[in-house]
């Protein structure tokens, strides 16, 4: 069944709004997105669960509720997609792995806890690369995941499922989790708004992790209301997570609801540019650059010198916490279990299983931090990048003396094609070369689409990173670039998809 | 050579990874590389730098001494790949010590 | 790596032998759990003997997601062990991860403490045969338990030959606090009555401050020793070896003596003593070898990163310092100067585990030297014969310290007072119900005692002619006979001077 056109293509805040005074019911609105993914999955592969019952349930209390006179959120009846990073008492969670694969966890995460209570309806759990690591979803166990654009094309990773969702318009909402451009990176490559809020902003509380001192839940969205919409549902103080702020969520909604940028100082990142970007990437971002300027920001360029660190210090820290978080798939309480044939040991048992349950970058990223953290190496490996993490930070807190907010292109490529980086690890991790700093201090960032590259006619994204716990700032200056460059192009970026049939000319008078 | 195959062994043991002899010599392959590579944190001029190893400077942060609901055993073995007398049951324990 | 040519036991050597010739060095690793209500790190209870896995939740089985949140009062607990051991508590530190795979660890990592213990640098006395001996504390530290295996199959019980495990999580994250001794040198043949007498006193330690209810027979204070021996006067240590889980007071000293006989044959043999890690038998009280610690574990520490550091405020420190309890040190020293005891009384009743129950007694108002002598002689006979600890006696010390006021009185006699003792443990109720219900009160009907007495005299003329010549003595014979005519009812010395003054002596 051909999915309703005019209901896919609403924003969150639509939807919401019109739930809200009873213009459409939200299973209609949700009914419409399971058939968009029933119609479109196939070639997007977004989902590795579509909790079609459980969804319409959902909605259906959402209705109720309204029918009886009851106050509703600004996120109820809202379809939601879920990275299947974080737990589900009714959906298995798997992070792409085989080695959870069909794990059925007894408890929500928080995050779950709190789209459920907001009434969000969760539509299933998305695609990602294995316990995320990776940045194009072809590190998932169950198959990549196809951009929407392009369907020979990467959506991102390691939220790629998540991306390809709202892209594809299988919903228009999605969480990710972000440790090195997680969120950012797919958001970039899939003409998305997407965002990394303050470490410690939103919890982590069952969220399966990558690495702890990094992982960030957060929103992706097609407009920078939503997705601020979104930021406010999920946030947050967690007394279950010991790394979670007491503090108030920054005003993100009224941020995004007032796009000016008149006086606001930017800073250009030095560092982030020039060699190894793409000419299309530069051309995008630096008409952002004019277009921001035009609206009265003032802009500097201020130099990082440390953030050319921060790849190889991402990549001694986010793998040795791995190596110790995955240390836990071992096949004894939980999840596969390989070889067990009542002579082997546990150790055999444990050794046979983990082989045969994790997939090649996850191994690779287990033996790299195991390498880091051994006794002789940890010094020069570990501890050094400890320290780069401190200079990184050292770096921003300066950075951010000169100016409010610091800008660069999300990604240094448009989306690359399935398959061409998967032989090549190191070429692979430098998709994440922007996002990256903005981890390893912890701070806020956002990607928002600032249009297509000439080269490929794909999407490129800027990236904006504020101060801890100054995340309203990314939305004030997102939505005012969002909204000079649409106003600019007559309709939003993401009308100009071409990689799908079923949305065709309606999207382009829709989502405004 | 920043790594050799024996001590990509030597880790994939540490690790509890049973490797089969063509993907240790892949990984080796690999990890030196990306090893060569992230090495360059060491050209940081660092002394008397300190190490971060969180991104929020929170400190003391406690729970109450409070029981809450545990799960229950039924609930606790629901996903175990084996289990007896409400215990999970795992393979013969290798003698470590 | 087991190089027989340099394991060989060799020809035994005696205890003595050994410690003549070789210096023993020893040192503790305790762990203790915690009498907090909840876990480390998650709202599970801790209590023991529960329903298998039936105290778990996502946090303490490690599922995926779940993150670990600190319990304050096990900081609260191990500062206030750390103060009780004269350590410094730091005013920063982290919890680590210390990493290895074990069925029985959920996450396969420890969360404990690296080298940012919370507590360090301390020292515990401790009196072994009149002499104190300061034993120097390395460190205080929290971490974690484990859950617990059942190994099924093979020789019962046993991990070695077992078919397979099952394992119960319901101990996994209980707080641990380890405590690290520094290296006790210089003790010579002291060496395993001084470690005994450390965990002793760290037991005591412990119940004083109320934060464990250190019962080792369910493990919730284990030791592991380590002991080297170096040929005495040498300036360099032996290879250490270390016992584990060596988990009662005499089994500590046992180890520790097992082990100076076992290296010191070893290098008699010429050998060398192997680092590895050793398990004490009790039934043979010897130890054997287990996992050879020379490529050693890499336990890949780094800091927790789902924790933030601790730093606990001075002020909250000191508060926990003023509402330290009297030390078993200091109590020990008062209740002796209040009792005036010796030193012999006062080891006696420690190794009685009877200083708890003659304070009660005499809280209840027996004199120390009576409760002393209940409590020593004639309740420790009977725990001995009925094989039960003193304090499991079904009798309380207010019950000893009524009987002893009766003796006071002169309502019982002692003969009198084991019986109501005897009864008492028989569950026959309170001294006083004993006493009426089994008729067992003194004799004091002077009519009746009267006549037992002339009854005795004109049963044996000879004796009473004895007495009327002085010979005061002789009474004994007669009191006996009293005695017996009364049952034993009567009281000994109250017959006896009516025997004097019947037959004008007195
Ligand atoms: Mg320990
Ligand atoms: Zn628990």
């Amino acid at each position: 069944m051909a999915a309703d056109t005019e209901l896919i293509t609403m924003t969150a805040a639509q939807i919401a709004a019109a739930v809200a005074s009873g213009e459409v019911s939200s299973v209609e609105v949700t009914r419409a997105h399971l058939d968009r993914i029933a119609q479109t999955d196939v070639h997007v592969r977004a989902f590795l669960y579509v909790a079609e019952e459980a969804a319409l349930a959902a909605a259906q209390a959402v209705d109720d509720q309204r029918t009886a006179g009851q106050p509703l959120g600004p996120l109820a009846g809202v379809p939601l997609a879920l990275k299947d990073v974080f737990t589900t008492t009714d959906m298995p969670t798997t992070c792409g792995s085989r080695i959870l694969a069909g794990w059925q966890p007894p408890y929500d995460a928080t995050i779950t806890a709190r789209l459920r209570q907001a009434g969000v309806v969760i539509l299933g759990k998305t695609n990602m690369d294995e316990f995320a690591m990776g940045s194009s979803t072809e590190n998932s166990a169950f198959g990549p995941s196809h951009n929407p654009w392009d369907l020979s094309r990467v959506p991102g990773g390691s939220s790629g499922g998540s991306s390809a969702a709202v892209a594809a318009y299988q919903a228009p909402l999605a969480i990710g989790t972000d440790t090195g451009g997680s969120i950012r990176q797919p958001a970039a490559v899939c003409g998305l708004v997407g965002v990394k809020p303050t470490y410690g902003g939103s919890s982590r509380y069952g969220v399966v992790a990558f690495a702890s001192s990094l992982d960030t839940p957060g929103p992706l969205a097609r407009t920078v209301l939503d997705a601020a919409l979104l930021h406010q549902a999920i946030s947050g103080h967690d007394p279950r997570d010991s790394t979670s702020l007491d503090a108030p969520v920054p005003p993100v909604v009224a941020a995004a609801r007032n796009p000016d940028v008149a006086g606001l100082r930017i800073g250009v990142v030095t560092e982030l540019g020039g060699e190894g970007y793409a000419s299309g990437v530069l051309t995008r971002f630096n008409e952002a650059v004019e277009v921001l300027e035009s609206l009265g920001a003032k802009i500097t360029e201020v130099s990082c010198p440390h953030f050319s660190y921060a790849l190889p210090a991402y990549y001694l820290i986010a793998p040795s916490e791995c190596s110790s978080n995955l240390a836990r798939f071992d096949a004894m309480r939980y999840g596969l279990r390989v070889g067990d044939d009542g002579r082997a040991s546990a150790e055999e048992v444990m050794s046979l299983t983990r082989a045969a349950g994790f997939g090649a970058e996850v191994k690779r990223r287990i033996m790299l931090g195991t390498y880091a953290l051994s006794s002789g190496y940890y010094d020069a490996y570990y501890g050094k990048a400890q320290q780069v993490r401190t200079l990184i930070a050292r770096d921003f807190a300066a950075a951010f003396e000169q100016v409010d907010v610091l800008i660069s292109p999300t990604t240094p490529t448009t989306a690359f094609s399935i398959g061409e980086r998967v032989e090549d690890p190191m070429a692979m991790y430098l998709a994440d070369l922007a996002t990256i700093p903005g981890n390893l201090a912890g701070n806020a960032a956002m990607s928002v689409p600032c249009g297509l590259a000439p080269e490929d006619g794909l999407p490129v994204g800027l990236q904006i990173m504020a101060p801890v716990l100054a995340d309203d700032r990314l939305y004030r200056v997102g939505a005012a670039l969002e909204a000079a460059l649409d106003s600019r192009r007559g309709h939003p970026l993401l009308a100009e998809a071409r990689g799908l049939e079923g949305v065709g000319g309606a999207e382009q008078e829709a989502g405004r | 050579m920043s790594i050799t195959r024996d001590e990509v062994a030597h880790l994939a043991r540490l690790a509890r990874l049973a490797l089969a002899d063509d993907e240790l010599d892949r990984f080796a392959a690999q990890l030196d590389v990306i090893i060569t590579a992230v090495a360059r944190v060491q050209e940081v001029a660092a002394a008397g730098i300190p190490p971060t190893s969180h991104a929020a400077d929170l400190r003391n942060v406690f729970r109450d001494d409070v029981i809450t609901p545990s799960l229950g055993a039924e609930a606790a073995l629901a996903q175990a790949p084996a289990a007896e007398q409400d215990r999970f049951r795992v393979p013969r324990i290798g003698v470590e010590d | 790596m087991t190089d027989s040519t340099t394991t060989t036991a060799g020809l035994p050597v005696s205890f003595d032998d050994a410690v003549a010739r070789y210096e023993p060095v020893i040192g503790l690793e305790t762990h203790v759990e915690l009498g907090t209500a909840s876990k480390m790190f998650c709202g599970c209870p801790t209590v023991f003997g529960a329903e298998p896995n039936s105290g778990v939740c996502p946090v303490c089985l490690g599922l995926p997601g779940s993150l670990p949140v600190i319990n304050r009062a096990a900081i609260e607990y191990a500062i206030r062990i750390g103060l009780a051991l004269n350590c410094s508590i730091a005013s920063w530190c982290r919890f680590a991860r210390k990493n290895y795979f074990y069925p029985d660890m959920p996450k396969n990592f420890q969360i404990s403490q690296y080298d940012e213990p919370l507590c360090s640098d301390g020292y515990l006395d401790v009196e072994v045969e009149g002499q104190q001996v300061r034993i120097g504390i390395e460190r205080v530290h929290l971490e974690e338990d484990t859950g617990k295996s059942l190994h099924i199959g093979g020789t019962a019980g046993r991990i070695h030959g077992a078919d397979y495990s099952l394992v119960d999580y319901n101990r996994a994250g209980i707080p641990l606090v380890e405590v690290v001794t520094k290296p006790i040198a210089g003790t010579g043949a002291l060496a395993p009555a001084v470690a005994r007498a450390y965990v002793t006193e760290l037991r005591d330690l412990m119940r004083a401050l109320d934060v464990s209810d250190v019962r080792m027979e369910q493990g919730s204070l284990r030791c592991d020793v380590n002991t080297s021996i170096a040929p005495a006067g040498s300036d360099r240590w032996g290879t250490r070896t270390e016992t584990k889980n060596v988990n009662s007071l005499r089994s500590v000293e046992r180890a520790v003596r097992s082990e100076i006989e076992r290296q010191a044959a070893v290098l008699d043999a010429g050998g060398r003593v192997i680092q590895e890690t050793r398990h004490f038998h009790e039934d043979t009280g010897s130890t054997t070898s287990g996992r050879s610690k020379e490529e050693a574990q890499d336990y890949r520490y780094f800091p927790e990163p789902d924790l933030v550091p601790l730093a606990p405020a001075p002020q909250w420190v000191e508060e926990i310092r003023a509402g330290l309890p009297e030390l078993p040190a200091a109590r020990r020293a008062r209740l002796q100067a209040d009792w005036d005891f010796t030193d012999q009384d006062m080891s006696a009743l420690r190794n009685a585990g009877a200083l708890d129950l003659v304070e009660e007694t005499v809280a209840a108002g027996a004199s120390p030297d009576q409760a002393r002598n209940w409590w020593l002689t004639e309740l420790s006979r009977r725990a001995n014969e009925s094989g039960v600890e003193l304090s499991a006696l079904p009798v309380t010390p207010g019950q000893v310290a009524r009987i002893c006021a009766l003796v006071a009185a002169g309502e019982l006699n002692n003969k009198l007072a084991r019986q109501v003792l005897d009864g008492v443990l028989a569950g026959e109720g309170s001294p006083d119900e004993v006493v009426a219900a089994r008729g067992l009160s003194v004799v004091t009907d002077s009519g009746v005692l009267a006549a037992a007495v002339d009854e005795a005299i004109a049963a044996n003329p000879e004796i009473a002619d004895k007495i009327r010549g002085g010979k005061a003595a002789a009474a004994g014979a007669l009191v006996g006979a009293v005695m017996k005519a009364t049952r034993g009812q009567a009281d000994a010395a109250s017959v006896r001077d009516l025997i004097l003054q019947r037959l004008g002596q007195a």
